[in-house]
């Protein structure tokens, strides 16, 4: 094990995946001669060329769409959204043509596309720019949807979204880009399965369900609960869509309560989806309501403050915590 | 022209009799409520599909919009295969899967299709850019309606066809009507051919109820991209005898553009091409008529025997290797 950052992680995935299979392909705005935008493919053009590293125009739907014509014909696109909060001019590509089309054709053409980027708020971005959009994109069938935390999970989740048959969502965090984890040396394979969770602290008190960026978030509130005598339990979901829901119910066995910790919104967001499989599946299990702590229902205002106010943060963390404790 | 030549003719003259039959007897089912959801007839524009389809090799890639069962008939799925998937039957092109828009045969290289004006323009750029990064001298020929000319998924294909100079032939089947919308009140320019002018891709004007006209053209073209990669776009002018949909009196036009158009019929003009140089007799247009009319016939009595898929079947399609979510 070596200690990279999670743009190197993620950067060497592409690397090793261009390597082993020649019908992948990166495909985006200023992923070639710019190095990507926040310098995930840096080195790639120079080491595979112009034909399989290839710059685009500004044209989401067109390029998104072109990356679906291309796996209809037989190679593995990766197509790179400069954030997801550009893909939503890509939306009908994303979620009409490549998720239905397996159905569609009667079984004929199934689509194994990636779709990645940066996922969810950054630093005052405003409200353009700092779309959550897992709930979105994890309602639709067809889709895959993973969020990596850390530089393993971002190397281990992209490659396997990489060999996957099916459209499959890669959510980065670009606050997370710089962020630095142990992550196996590169002539060690990495795969992690879609659909596994990881306990990334054990705890016996209360279990706190994230994803993405706030995972960091939750092991920072973890440390400060400790002084409190409050030991919580963090799961990872790493995956939106397939769900762990078989972690989730071993952590809650073991805890009784719950705090689920989400990026997106509260109203449908995917803190909502794991709340309603909580209570119909486990509902003896626990000791108290569930809680969510998520962004505000408000368009991601510039403000500083104000934007901190929106996101999910420590204090609101923390508050939703003692509350399913009861302390 | 050759003997085997003369032949072909004739036989894309049965194709375009099929297409008409079939869907005439679509037209009845639908309105007997055998087919469900909307129904899109070709009924007027067979000789674009079938003229297109003689001039290329069978593994060039094909997609189109939803008024897309002419050009699955023309690729070689069965009458039965077609009517079939209109009734929403396992024995449908795709399984009664897509329904009437979404009509596939991966086998045929008929890629679809593909219901959401212009949303399939992009897909034909990735199909021609499979072709161009695996080397292969395969054509896509992309079919799309004038509507289609004015979204913005056809606009950023365009300007990515052109960049990236891909292997594709954009054909432009301007029936005139965007659903009820004429191209005078769609569209700016005075000529559909023009928009491609703007992305540096060359253009022509085709005649589409020209069954020769559209061959020769597009097999010039198709010569042209084999020998070096570039794209192309054809306006091909044709006219559709039915409204939009099913659900389309199409009073926006008048008795007598139609009846003008329909004296032009790409059949009857085909035939009787044939018929003045002696190589069809009025018999034997008769046979390859009532060949068509029972073909057709015989994939509504298909279509009614089939099964269905079975209700549980219903989570085998969302992802490729079983349902493993």
């Amino acid at each position: 094990m070596r200690e990279i950052t999670y743009r190197q992680a993620l950067n060497e995935a592409l690397a090793e995946e261009l390597e082993r299979d020649p019908n992948v392909f990166l495909m985006g705005e200023e992923v070639a001669e710019y190095h990507g935008a926040y310098k995930v493919s840096q080195g790639l053009l120079e080491r595979f060329g112009p034909k399989r590293i290839i710059d685009t125009p500004i044209s989401e739907n067109g390029f998104a769409g072109l990356g679906v014509g291309a796996a209809m014909a037989g190679l593995r696109p990766i197509i790179e959204f400069m954030t997801w909060s550009f893909s939503l001019v890509a939306f009908d590509q994303v979620v009409n043509n490549a998720p239905n089309m397996f159905m569609m054709s009667g079984g004929q053409f199934n689509i194994p596309i990636t779709f990645r980027g940066p996922n969810g708020p950054a630093h005052q971005l405003a409200a353009t720019h700092s779309h959550a959009t897992e709930n979105f994109y994890a309602s639709v069938p067809g889709l895959k949807v993973c969020t990596p935390a850390t530089p393993r999970d971002a190397k281990g989740l992209l490659k396997t979204a990489v060999r996957d048959d099916n459209p499959v969502l890669v959510l980065e965090a670009e606050l997370l880009y710089s962020s630095k984890g142990m992550v196996e040396p590169p002539d060690e394979e990495l795969l992690i399965p879609l659909g596994q969770a990881e306990v990334k602290r054990e705890g016996s008190d209360v279990s706190i369900i994230c994803y993405a960026q706030t995972v960091p978030l939750a092991l920072t509130v973890a440390g400060q609960l400790e002084e409190e005598d409050i030991s919580a339990e963090i799961v990872d979901l790493r995956s939106i869509k397939p769900l762990d829901e078989e972690a989730i119910y071993k952590s809650i066995s073991k805890t009784h309560r719950v705090v689920i910790v989400e990026q997106d919104r509260p109203f449908c967001g995917v803190g909502a989806e794991v709340c309603y499989r909580i209570q119909k599946n486990i509902f003896d299990g626990l000791d108290a309501p569930i809680m969510r702590v998520s962004q505000e229902d408000v368009p991601m205002p510039y403000n500083e403050k104000l934007e901190k106010f929106v996101l999910p943060n420590a204090d609101k963390l923390m508050s939703a915590v003692k509350k399913v404790c009861y302390a | 022209m050759q003997r085997s030549e003369q032949r072909d003719e004739v036989e894309m003259l049965a194709m375009m009799l099929l297409i008409r039959r079939f869907e005439e007897r679509a037209s009845q089912q639908y309105q007997a409520q055998k087919i469900g959801g909307f129904c899109h007839l070709y009924i007027g524009q067979e000789a674009v599909v079938v003229g297109a389809v003689a001039a290329v090799r069978p593994d060039d890639y094909i997609i189109t919009a939803y008024r897309d069962h002419g050009h699955a008939l023309a690729r070689g799925t069965s009458a039965n295969a077609c009517m079939a998937e209109l009734f929403g039957k396992a024995t449908g092109c795709t399984l009664g899967l897509g329904g009437s828009m979404h009509f596939f045969d991966k086998q045929r290289h008929m890629y679809g299709g593909h219901a959401i004006v212009a949303a399939h323009v992009p897909l034909a750029a990735g199909l021609a850019f499979a072709s161009k990064y695996r080397n292969e001298d395969r054509v896509t020929l992309c079919f799309f309606g004038d509507g289609a000319i004015n979204q913005g998924s056809f606009h950023e294909a365009l300007n990515l066809i052109a960049l990236y100079n891909l292997p594709v032939i954009l054909i432009c089947e301007n029936n005139l009507f965007a659903m009820g919308t004429s191209v005078e009140r769609s569209t700016s320019l005075k000529q559909i051919v023009d928009r491609a002018e703007g992305y540096d891709i060359p253009g022509d004007i085709v005649d589409g109820m020209n069954f020769r006209e559209v061959r020769d053209k597009i097999a010039e073209v198709a010569a042209s991209i084999r020998k070096d990669p570039h794209p192309a776009f054809l306006e091909v002018r044709t006219y559709r005898y039915r409204g939009h949909s099913m659900s389309d009196p199409a009073s926006y036009r008048t008795k007598e553009e139609l009846e003008k158009y329909r004296l032009d019929d790409p059949i009857i003009r085909l035939r009787a091409q044939l018929t003045r140089e002696g190589k069809l007799t009025n018999e034997q247009f008769d046979v390859l008529d009532k060949k068509a009319k029972q073909a057709a016939l015989d994939s509504v009595e298909f279509a009614e025997q089939s099964p269905e898929l079975p209700v549980e079947d219903v989570y085998k399609y969302s992802y490729y290797e079983g349902n493993k979510l």
